[in-house]
């Protein structure tokens, strides 16, 4: 068993952050739809415009860190073991059997991982920004030239993103188990350093 | 000199000065002590008349007047133009030829879900007409001195045209209401006269608070209430706050009053209607005063200003009307009118706003207070079902219908009151019906309720013979609610229409979130991300075993 360090100081803020932003999101943008009632409609939607606009400082941020640090590379796709990686998903998680992708500081996504967040990356995430912006900035839309957009369309293109977030969130989350113990994924994402099992 | 000397000539100086002034007052007090005694009221009146003219030192008013065409043409012998401005309103004529639909309108020739239709009737409906005399369809239109000054200009509050009488108040001592035992006393005109000034909210209020045959029945956010409204209820009329009077809003000019809801101003974008600027413009609208972009301090300000695109100012800054302590009237059938006491007397039935629920004249009525309006797209157009067009009975007949669409940049969401009602229509002539209600006749059908005759005579009125087959026929009318505008905090909440099943779930063409979503989508989304869920619950579940079966 050794113990790396993979997750840097500002990528554990951004971490965490984000994550908390998405799920604030989440909560007042499903309000918003309309699928229940807990802010009160109101509040939801102020909640999450500041929400929204706080996201973008943050990705402001983040994004100005991986061009600089060469983090993004971390992101470029691979198919190397992905195949390994769901059989691992699918069967070896529950044997026991030893992870397929051995995690180091330079490749710290396994490559299912680096599949998904590219596909938050360049799907999800430009179909909920730019929608959300259409959305947000509704009101302008006569002076911007839009004025053939159909609010009805940009919700709709807006709540698909949603929901793919929504399934993306809730995968994310119990994949967080899926470390080396159960905890190990979740206790890095805090502390920065990873248990990881030692290559053989 | 000394100082003292220098003082006495100085007290006789200013002696000098002032004894013209002194022997003025003087002698007036010794000529017209009246004048005098009612010094200070009088200044305060001089400055609070609003005019520079106190009709009470017109000689042409020391006049014992026995009627009110009498008054009329001393009015005329100064204000020569006045009777001609009035012959020109709708006021006068109670015609308004619809320039888009070219539909004849007016209380002449509407017939609505109320008291239905003024022919045959117009001995009782003058009592709101600004003329005297109009009992039948002889009356000449064009004479000058039967135009009625007091009934706008008076002042006193005791002058009152009462049903029956043609348009003329009370010249005689006579019992009001009928039968009640009590009794009006002649009116003064010559008081009145004296004492006429600018309309008020009471004198537009007389009949325009008492439409439909009673305080608060027809329009729901018109009624006496406005008299003297706090702030709740009416955020410009308020008395210790705006104090608007009518015609704040309702600017006249030559006797023309703006403002109709026979062809209303349902969108406004041209901002603040600059004084002296108006052109054919309606200046009785929200935006002539409050402009384009009224929210400003407020948050979500441009938002709201946005929503002005598509909603009128009404829909949210009155959420209710019959805000008032009076119930206004909801429903109104008469086919269950004639039904009469054991010993043959006309009944009547109170119900729980205190107000009468049923008349033997008139049938069943229902009230309702805090009355939240029914929402329509409305771009001003109103169409007419008038005396003539075809009523079959099958289907319920809309004596009025509010023209517009979510596509038509002229229309706008309007808060309404809907009015339904059962009403009598000739069958054989496929027509909504006249008949004679009011009057002293045989044939008046408040008088021996019945309804053969009644038809038979208020058909005729309208030149057609009836067809000797009556029914009744479900109808509906549609008001337009702007009046008794709320104070900014007790404006619509957002929610209130951003919901399912909220005040606009009935208002298509426009995508609201929170109301609207598409449902394919939140199926799948919502399936999927169960199944995602579902998943990996599973997944973790066969782990935490197999985990437990390796130990």
């Amino acid at each position: 068993m050794t113990r790396i360090y993979v997750f840097k100081r500002f990528e554990r803020i951004w971490h965490w952050t984000q994550a908390l932003l998405i799920m604030t999101l989440m909560l007042t943008g499903f309000e918003t739809h309309g699928s229940y009632s807990f802010f009160g409609f109101e509040s939801a939607v102020e909640i999450h415009t500041i929400a929204a606009w706080s996201l973008v400082a943050l990705w402001v941020f983040a994004i100005f860190w991986h061009i600089t640090t060469g983090e993004w590379k971390q992101y470029i796709p691979t198919t190397e073991k992905v195949q390994a990686m769901m059989s691992f998903y699918l069967t070896g998680i529950f044997t026991n059997a030893p992870h397929p992708f051995h995690q180091t500081t330079l490749r710290k996504h396994n490559p299912l991982q680096r599949i998904a967040y590219l596909f938050v990356l360049v799907v999800i995430s430009p179909i909920i920004w730019t929608s959300g912006w259409f959305y947000l900035f509704y009101d302008s839309w006569q002076d911007w030239g839009f004025g053939w957009l159909n609010l009805e369309y940009v919700a709709l293109f807006h709540v698909i993103a949603a929901f793919m977030m929504l399934i993306f969130l809730i995968a994310h989350i119990y994949l967080a188990t899926a470390g080396h113990t159960a905890t190990s994924h979740i206790k890095a994402m805090v502390s920065g350093w990873e248990e990881v099992e030692d290559e053989e | 000199m000394n100082n003292t000397g220098k003082n006495l000539l100085r007290l006789v100086m200013l002696a000098a000065v002032l004894l013209p002034f002194t022997a003025g007052v003087v002698n007036a007090q010794t000529t017209t002590s009246e004048v005098v005694e009612k010094a200070p009221d009088e200044v305060e009146k001089s400055a609070n008349i609003g005019s520079t003219a106190d009709h009470s030192k017109f000689k042409e008013l020391d006049v014992d007047f026995k009627s009110g065409p009498e008054v009329t043409e001393a009015c005329l012998a100064c204000h020569t133009e006045a009777a001609k401005q009035v012959h020109n309103t709708k006021h006068w004529t109670w015609e308004f030829i619809n320039p888009e639909t070219k539909q004849r309108l007016g209380k002449k020739n509407v017939i609505n879900n109320f008291c239905t239709a003024t022919s045959s009737n117009q001995e009782f409906c003058s009592a709101c007409h600004v003329g005297y005399g109009w009992k039948d369809d002889k009356f000449d239109f064009s004479q000058e001195s039967a135009v009625d000054c007091l009934v706008c200009h008076d002042t006193t509050g005791k002058y009152k045209k009462l049903p029956g009488l043609s348009g003329h108040p009370n010249y005689k001592t006579m019992e009001w209401p009928p039968k009640s035992g009590k009794f009006r006393e002649p009116t003064d005109l010559t008081k009145i006269a004296k004492n006429i000034g600018k309309t008020s909210r009471e004198t537009c209020g007389a009949c325009h608070f008492y439409g439909g045959g009673g305080n608060a029945v027809k329009h729901g956010d018109l009624d006496s209430s406005l008299n003297n409204p706090q702030r709740y209820l009416d955020i410009h009329m308020e008395s210790d706050g705006l104090n608007f009077s009518c015609g704040k809003c309702h600017e006249s000019n030559s006797h023309e009053v703006s403002g109709s809801r026979y062809a209303p101003t349902a969108t406004d974008q041209e901002g603040v209607l600059i004084r002296g600027n108006n052109g054919d413009r309606n200046p009785t609208t929200c935006r002539a005063c409050h402009g384009n972009a009224p929210h400003k301090s407020v948050e979500q300000a441009e938002r709201l200003n946005h929503h002005a695109n598509k909603v009128a100012c009404q829909t949210c800054h009155i959420p209710e009307y019959a805000r008032g302590p009076l119930a206004t009237k909801m429903t109104w059938d008469w086919s269950t009118a004639g039904k009469l006491t054991e010993d043959g007397k006309r009944l009547l039935v109170r119900g729980s706003h205190g107000r009468v629920i049923y008349d033997s004249k008139k049938g069943d009525f229902t009230y309702d207070r805090y009355v939240i309006p029914e929402y329509v797209w409305f771009n001003g157009n109103v169409k007419y079902t008038l005396f003539g067009d075809k009523v079959d009975g099958q289907n319920k007949v809309k004596i009025n219908e509010f023209l517009g669409g979510p596509d038509d940049p002229e229309s706008r969401i309007w808060p309404v009151k809907k009015f339904t009602g059962k009403q009598p229509y000739d069958v054989g002539n496929q027509t909504l019906a006249v008949f004679h209600t009011a009057g002293k006749s045989e044939a008046s059908f408040w008088t021996n309720y019945d309804w053969e005759k009644s038809m038979e005579a208020g058909m005729a009125s309208v030149g057609v013979e009836y067809s000797g087959e009556m029914d009744f026929v479900e109808t509906e009318m549609s008001w337009p609610i702007t009046h008794m505008v709320a104070p900014k905090e007790d404006a619509l909440t957002c929610a209130q229409c951003h919901r399912e099943n909220g005040r606009l779930q009935n208002i298509s063409g426009v995508y609201m979130p929170g109301r609207d979503n598409t449902p394919v989508v939140d199926k799948i989304g919502w399936i999927l991300a169960l199944l995602t869920l579902i998943g990996v619950v599973a997944h973790g579940g066969i782990r935490i075993v197999m985990h437990k079966r390796r130990q």
